[in-house]
């Protein structure tokens, strides 16, 4: 084929190469490559149209139901004057506990981990744990809220029953999220603090944790919207379907926006899956905001580490 | 001689008594107490230094002391155990989780290996500039003052003045003296390892420590920073790790050669460059290898 190959001193180059045309292995790998750049566009816009397929349907089933008298109004027997307020506040409340409740738990943990636990079989045994806690299916933290927070700490069928079930279903998440926040912090930072006689508290609490907050925020932001949309764990706590009511405090009664779309369209009546759409809306509202907030957080704090 | 000496380096024991005669280190070592200083004048001190990283034998049995009020740089190819040297003095090793050592390192006549010596006081004593200028994400009153509200100091006058006295001494006041409130971030590189200097010098240190202080920066904001280590050196004791033989032999007063964890010079700066008495110090400080 080629008498360069043959030769120890190859024989200077006199083939003049056409730029425009591939050869015959470059032709190839040109296909494969762009094989591969259609199906990942394919792949990502198959998810895409199906979310947006279901927005678009709900939007048309729900969007023209949503007006303040449904924000604001209690359920009702009657579809149309049936509205979402206790529902939403429930979901706001459960958020607001849920929220305080497990940052500070999940925080300290990924504090911990990173930057106490020394390399023993009980701290690895622990880290694996975590690990397997956020595979655990939610309704088995329902059954493990409503015997340890429902009964046996005697919170019923609270609000606060509730945030502590949802606080442990996504505190493995903030935990790697922690984690992984602070692992990210330059070791530059700690050696100048600590550089300074710093203590190791001292560094950890004026330079990693701030330099490490705008991942832990999106962290608990994303998990946190993972909660607002859980059903299943509230159901088995025993979570109210049909709540007239605003609940006033922790230790009230509730409902949150999941479960009110659960029940109106476990209903016949076409007008309550209406309501159901709107409902939907709602909900896709909020936990599309929050996600915005982690986005925009985390490309601040990416800008700040630079 | 070749094969003691290659049973040594095999071997690479702590073993090896002081006074064994193929012993090179200690030769080097005794050879500069006696040629320039008398010990009094040392401000930091090793003897019978040996460091590891778990089986790795980093530094061999190092017997040193370092002049005060003067500069001293180590000099030596990459891993020869200059850096691990450096940070011994104000223990940043301690995190490294294989290290450990056996021997001695005092400051004044305190072993700061003792089991009493609180770390955090000790890095008041000695201050340490890192390789890559690292301010905090913050502004630069902030970065300066740092050192000192971690002590508790937060009296505004007290903070006030010595930031004017850090950034004064680092050369830095009248660059930013008009915008301390700016984020030391937005500082170019030169002038950000001069803050790390003041943040340094706000505690008020004895010591200062410099792991190749500049080179991370370019040549005119490295001679900056070379006056600056000449200036401080009639009020602080420094040590200054570098691979520029031209700013060893500019700053420095005393200069030690380190090669595979042995520290086979140390003398004054000028006799090391005119004079090395051992071979590879003349490699290497000529640029033959290294």
């Amino acid at each position: 084929m080629n008498n360069a190959t043959d030769t120890l001193i190859p024989a200077p180059r006199t083939r003049v190469t056409d730029l425009t045309q591939r050869s015959h292995t470059a032709r190839r790998n040109h296909l494969i490559d762009q094989t591969f750049k259609y199906l990942g566009v394919a792949a990502t816009f198959i998810g895409l149209i199906v979310l947006a397929y279901f927005i678009i349907d709900i939007a048309i089933d729900g969007i023209g139901r949503i007006d303040w008298d449904f924000l604001t109004s209690l359920p009702s027997r009657k579809a149309e004057k049936a509205g979402i307020l206790p529902a939403w506040a429930g979901s706001a409340w459960i958020l607001a506990l849920t929220a305080i409740i497990s940052l500070p738990l999940g925080v300290a943990a990924g504090v911990y981990f990173e930057e106490y636990a020394k390399e023993s079989r009980m701290n690895h045994l622990l880290e694996v744990n975590i690990a397997n806690l956020a595979g655990v299916p939610s309704i088995i933290y329902g059954i493990l809220g409503l015997e340890v927070f429902g009964r046996l700490m005697g919170f019923g069928e609270s609000l606060l029953a509730g945030a502590f079930t949802l606080a442990l279903l996504i505190l493995p998440i903030i935990i790697v999220a922690t984690r992984e926040a602070i692992k990210a912090v330059p070791s530059t930072l700690r050696e100048a603090s600590y550089g300074l006689g710093a203590t190791k508290w001292q560094t950890i609490k004026w330079q990693v944790l701030p330099a490490a907050s705008g991942g832990i925020l999106t962290g608990t932001i994303l998990s946190l919207s993972r909660a607002v949309g859980e059903t299943a764990p509230l159901i088995v706590i025993g979570a109210l379907a049909y709540v007239p009511f605003v609940p006033s405090g922790p230790m009230d009664q509730f409902t949150v926006l999941p479960m009110q779309i659960f029940n109106w369209t476990s209903r016949p009546q076409a007008a309550f899956l209406t309501n159901a759409a709107a409902a939907i809306i709602v909900l896709l509202l909020i936990t599309f905001i929050m996600n915005g907030i982690a986005i925009y957080l985390r490309n601040r704090w990416q800008k700040n580490l630079k | 001689m070749m094969t003691t000496e290659f049973l040594i380096d095999t071997h690479g024991t702590p073993r090896v008594k002081l006074d064994a005669p193929v012993y090179r280190a200690s030769e080097a070592a005794s050879a500069y107490d006696a040629r320039v200083k008398p010990q009094s004048t040392f401000k930091l001190h090793t003897t019978d230094l040996n460091v590891y990283y778990g089986d790795h034998h980093v530094l061999k049995n190092i017997n040193m002391g370092i002049e005060s009020n003067a500069i001293t740089a180590l000099i030596g190819p990459s891993g020869c155990g200059k850096s691990t040297y450096l940070r011994l003095f104000n223990r940043m090793n301690d995190y490294i989780d294989t290290f450990h050592m056996s021997g001695q390192v005092l400051l004044g006549d305190k072993n700061i290996y003792d089991k009493d010596v609180a770390t955090e006081e000790l890095r008041k004593l000695v201050g340490m500039v890192f390789q890559k200028p690292n301010p905090f994400p913050k502004s630069i009153y902030d970065n300066v003052v740092y050192g000192l509200k971690i002590q508790g100091i937060n009296k505004k006058s007290t903070l006030d003045e010595a930031v004017e006295r850090a950034l004064r001494q680092s050369a830095l006041w009248d660059e930013v003296k008009h915008d301390l409130k700016k984020s030391a971030l937005s500082l170019s590189g030169g002038q950000q390892q001069r803050l790390c200097i003041a943040r340094t010098l706000a505690v008020q240190p004895d010591v200062i420590l410099m792991d190749e202080p500049t080179s991370a920066l370019d040549p005119i904001a490295s001679a900056k920073i070379e006056d600056l280590m000449v200036e401080l050196k009639k009020e602080y004791t420094i040590v200054i790790v570098t691979h520029n033989m031209q700013q060893a032999s500019r700053v420095s007063d005393n200069c030690a050669f380190f090669y595979m964890g042995d520290l086979v010079e140390y003398s004054d700066t000028k006799s090391m460059f005119t004079h090395p008495q051992k071979t590879q110090t003349q490699n290497y400080v000529t640029g033959r290898f290294g």
